[in-house]
């Protein structure tokens, strides 16, 4: 009897092992999703982005482990989804401050509108009076590389009086820094300020700086960088260890970049050149490249995330009278446009384009291109429809 | 190499456990009452038990252990196995018409110790008992009758364990009763018990998750806000088509009031589940279950937490033989198929007018083999389609399981 429970046992085996492989779902590849760490990390480097990794997507806050009192939402994860770009419905909003004089509304919850509550709390609602912008999500890949480009490559860039009378000017956001960050050693202050780079209105020095005021603002969590709670304004204890932020900052750092695709397609090099043709190269800027960086896979690389990291003035269709630093209300700082193409995996489907998702594709983006950008709109909306199809495909191939 | 062995080894192991129960030394099996017609509700009782002597008091019980071999889109942590549950049961006739039956779990290899059921039963009438003590509130089927050995699936049904928390009992007291005639029976139960609490909407899952009140243990101490969750079923069973069971359990799940002072509304939920089973076409088995369940989530919460949710599965069992198998008399091989579905949040998104998803679904085509009635190898495929909140595209998990569940 045992014999036949072998043979049974063993057919079973069998079965099991040779279809695991098989009958499973399969890699999707690597140019199709926008998460993954980049390559040449050395094992050290693994271990922390995958701790980075857990933290961002996996740690939902609760009462317990200090959610709010006020928040936005539960986790990095819930807005970013797949480090994918959000839609309205993980749209944040900030009201306040009109001038580079800084928010007048701090004491009444500003900058951050903190639209939900644990049981017992009243959320916050936009104080009267107080102008305010919405933003949706952006995608938060290749962000490592976004840091190192220096101050100098950046300044490089600007041309705030128009000097090659491009109609595009370009100026970088200055602001104080927190007492929790340290300037890089290749940074140019003026005055006393330095040039802040990440956020729609370039309003965020580094990944820690945005990091900790996301756990801050977003999900209500005190660490030691930022120890007031957002509800009560007073110093409580860290509700995140230094270590934690530590590594979603790695993680962030370490997210590889998007892969483009199609690049050898013909409709999307005729694309390509069209974008280069119609001037949006002049912020949309192909091709940057890092400084020096600890983390060796990062260090002085070049790479192409179609930003030139500086505020542009994009006329009154998107001024929504709100601001941020030394930008102007209707200024906004130009997105990368890599990843464009794989949005619609985190929008469910759909583009939520602009910074507060208004274009619902990406012609539709780029109609609403305005002041600087005003001339290069023009120009793509007199092109043949061929050549815009061909731009599209370029775009979508980001 | 390992996987055979472990294998191997399981299936060793379950004949072993099986051999012990014949030579029974001191214990003998309690004969089964098959003539009488058996209800989902009836579950806790009919189970195999043993009894030492003429000693008023009977023992069972049954173990789960498994392999299962997973990957999501692509990614897989590999093979592992689970020791589920090792649960036991012992039950006590104190008197005529008053018994006593308690069932433990030991789950994930002893990490979490519950007491699933522990009540007294008076009985005055075959049509009003007394029940009172821990109970499983009768929402559905798969609660009350969840032993493993008689499924033919290693994962428990994910709707009857999500959004029903099965197993979820709670201290409390009820009635329950029968009537029956010829091919008839009909039965009622009515539970006053404690409940959920405010977990369900302030959870590591992001969403309403009714199982996170599970974790609560003060559940068996006090009740969260006072007011008694009620639980009410009713099933009429035809001996010849079927056994339809239609169940309702309702209460609040928030702390409205502390100290005399009102917070916040009171904020209900409520279950509605049927749950139905039958032998077709001479001995195919079915057996399903679905719930709607509609709970009131403050409007602070956002739509990210759903306030209604529904889910369901149906068993399909086909013996394709029955009879001596390697050596085991009363044997039977089974192929199966599983269909399930849970949507955690249905609606629409205010902000975009389109539906909410957050829902899975999965198929799970299964091979069972009994070598008796109690013991059950059993080895399935399973798919399952995640799709998030804001409809992102799913993400795939498909593997095999392989298992067996026994009765001792
Ligand atoms: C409520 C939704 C929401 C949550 C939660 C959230 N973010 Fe964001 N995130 C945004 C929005 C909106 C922006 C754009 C904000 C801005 O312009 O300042 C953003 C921007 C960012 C950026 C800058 C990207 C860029 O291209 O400049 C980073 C980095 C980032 N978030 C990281 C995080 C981390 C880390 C967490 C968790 C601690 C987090 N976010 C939680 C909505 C969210
Ligand atoms: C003057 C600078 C400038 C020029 C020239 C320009 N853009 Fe932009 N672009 C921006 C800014 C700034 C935004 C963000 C506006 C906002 O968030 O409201 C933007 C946004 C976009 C977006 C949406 C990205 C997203 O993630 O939401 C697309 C697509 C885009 N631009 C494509 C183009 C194309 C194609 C051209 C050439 C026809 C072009 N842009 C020319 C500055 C520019």
């Amino acid at each position: 009897m045992n014999r036949r429970l072998l043979i049974f046992a063993i057919i079973l085996e069998a079965i099991l092992i040779v279809s695991c492989e098989r009958i499973t779902p399969r890699v999707p590849a690597d140019d199709q999703i926008l998460d993954g760490p980049i390559d040449g990390l050395s094992s050290a480097e693994k271990t922390r982005f995958l701790a980075g990794d857990v933290a961002f997507n996996d740690e939902i806050f609760t009462r317990e482990t200090g959610l709010g009192s006020v928040f936005v939402a539960t986790s990095c994860g819930s807005c970013h989804a797949g480090d994918g770009k959000g839609t309205l419905f993980t749209t944040l909003t900030r009201f306040g401050q009109t001038d580079e004089t800084g928010n007048k509304f701090l004491h009444l919850g500003g900058p951050q509108l903190q639209n939900r509550a644990i049981p017992g709390y009243t959320p916050e609602s936009i104080p009267a009076g107080a102008t305010f912008s919405r933003f949706t999500p952006p995608s938060n890949t290749g962000l490592g590389f976004i840091e190192l480009v220096s101050d100098e490559d950046i300044l490089a860039m600007a041309d705030p009086s128009d000097l090659d009378k491009d109609g595009i000017s370009g100026v970088p956001n200055y602001g104080a820094l927190p007492s929790f960050i340290n300037a890089l050693p290749n940074a140019i202050p003026k005055n006393g300020k330095y040039i802040h780079r990440f956020g729609k209105k370039a309003a965020a020095y580094s990944l820690l700086h945005q990091t900790v005021n996301a756990y801050s603002q977003d999900i209500g969590i005190s660490s030691a960088f930022a120890p007031k709670d957002v509800y009560s304004g007073q110093e409580i204890d860290p509700e995140i260890s230094n270590l934690t932020i530590n590594n979603v900052v790695f993680y962030l750092q370490t997210l590889k970049a998007p892969i483009q695709r199609d690049q050898n397609d013909t409709q999307v090099q005729r694309g390509k050149q069209t974008f280069i043709d119609l001037g949006c190269q002049g912020c949309h800027k192909q091709t940057l490249k890092t400084s020096l960086s600890p983390i060796a896979a990062l260090s002085n690389k070049t790479f192409h995330p179609y930003t030139d990291l500086l505020l542009h003035d994009m006329g009154s269709g998107l001024d929504d009278g709100y601001t941020e630093g030394s930008a102007k209300t209707s200024e906004w700082r130009t997105p990368p446009l890599w990843g464009l193409g794989l949005s619609p995996n985190s929008q469910g489907g759909q583009y939520f384009l602009m910074h507060d998702g208004r274009a619902r594709s990406i012609e539709q983006a780029i109609q609403m291109h305005g002041g600087e950008a005003g001339a290069s709109r023009d120009r793509f909306k007199k092109l043949a429809q061929g050549e815009q199809a061909d731009l599209i495909k370029f775009l979508k191939s980001l | 190499m390992k996987k055979q062995l472990f294998s191997l080894y399981l299936l060793f192991f379950c004949q072993v456990l099986y051999g012990q129960t014949d030579t029974s030394f001191f214990f003998t099996r309690v004969k089964q009452d098959s003539s009488k017609l058996k209800l989902n509700m009836d579950a806790v009782y009919n189970r195999p038990f043993l009894q030492m002597g003429k000693l008023p008091v009977s023992l069972g019980g049954y173990l789960e252990a498994n392999s299962s071999y997973f990957s999501t889109d692509g990614i897989s942590d590999g093979l592992s196995f689970q020791l589920p549950r090792l649960t036991m049961f012992m039950s006590a006739s104190i008197r005529q018409r008053i018994k006593f039956m308690t069932e433990i779990e030991f789950e994930e290899g002893g990490r979490e110790i519950n007491i699933e059921f522990a009540a007294l039963d008076l009985e005055f009438n075959p049509l009003f008992n007394l029940r009172g003590g821990v109970i499983m509130n009768p929402i559905g089927s798969f609660n009350q009758n969840h032993d493993g050995p008689k499924w033919e699936f290693v994962s428990r049904p994910v709707s009857s364990t999500t959004i029903i928390p099965s197993t979820w009992s709670n201290v409390g007291f009820g009635v329950f009763g029968k009537y029956s005639r010829k091919d008839w029976v009909w039965a009622y139960e009515a539970y006053l018990s404690n409940g959920f609490d405010d977990n369900i909407i302030n959870n590591n899952q992001n969403r309403t998750w009714f199982p996170a009140s599970k974790a609560n243990g003060d559940r068996f101490e006090e009740s969260f806000n006072g007011v008694p969750l009620k639980t009410v079923k009713m099933a009429v069973k035809h001996r010849k088509v079927a056994e339809i069971g239609l169940s309702w359990m309702g209460g609040v799940y928030n702390k409205f009031k502390d100290d005399g002072i009102i917070l916040d509304k009171k904020r209900q939920l409520n279950f509605i589940a049927l749950d139905i089973n039958s032998t077709i076409l001479k001995d195919t088995y079915l057996n399903g279950e679905w719930v709607w369940a509609y709970v009131d989530v403050p409007d602070t919460y956002i739509q990210q937490f759903g306030n209604r949710q529904q889910g369901g599965f149906l068993d399909i069992v086909q013996p394709i033989k029955k009879g001596k198998m390697l050596g085991w008399s009363e044997s039977v091989l089974n192929v199966a198929l599983r269909l399930e579905y849970a949507d955690y949040n249905v609606g629409n998104f205010q902000e975009l007018g389109l539906r909410i998803a957050d829902h899975m679904y999965a198929l799970v085509p299964a091979i069972s083999f009994r070598p008796s009635a109690q013991t059950v190898i059993r080895a399935n495929y399973r798919y399952e389609r995640h799709t998030d909140l804001l409809r992102n595209p799913a993400s795939q998990t498909a593997g095999f399981q392989f298992g067996f569940s026994t009765y001792f």
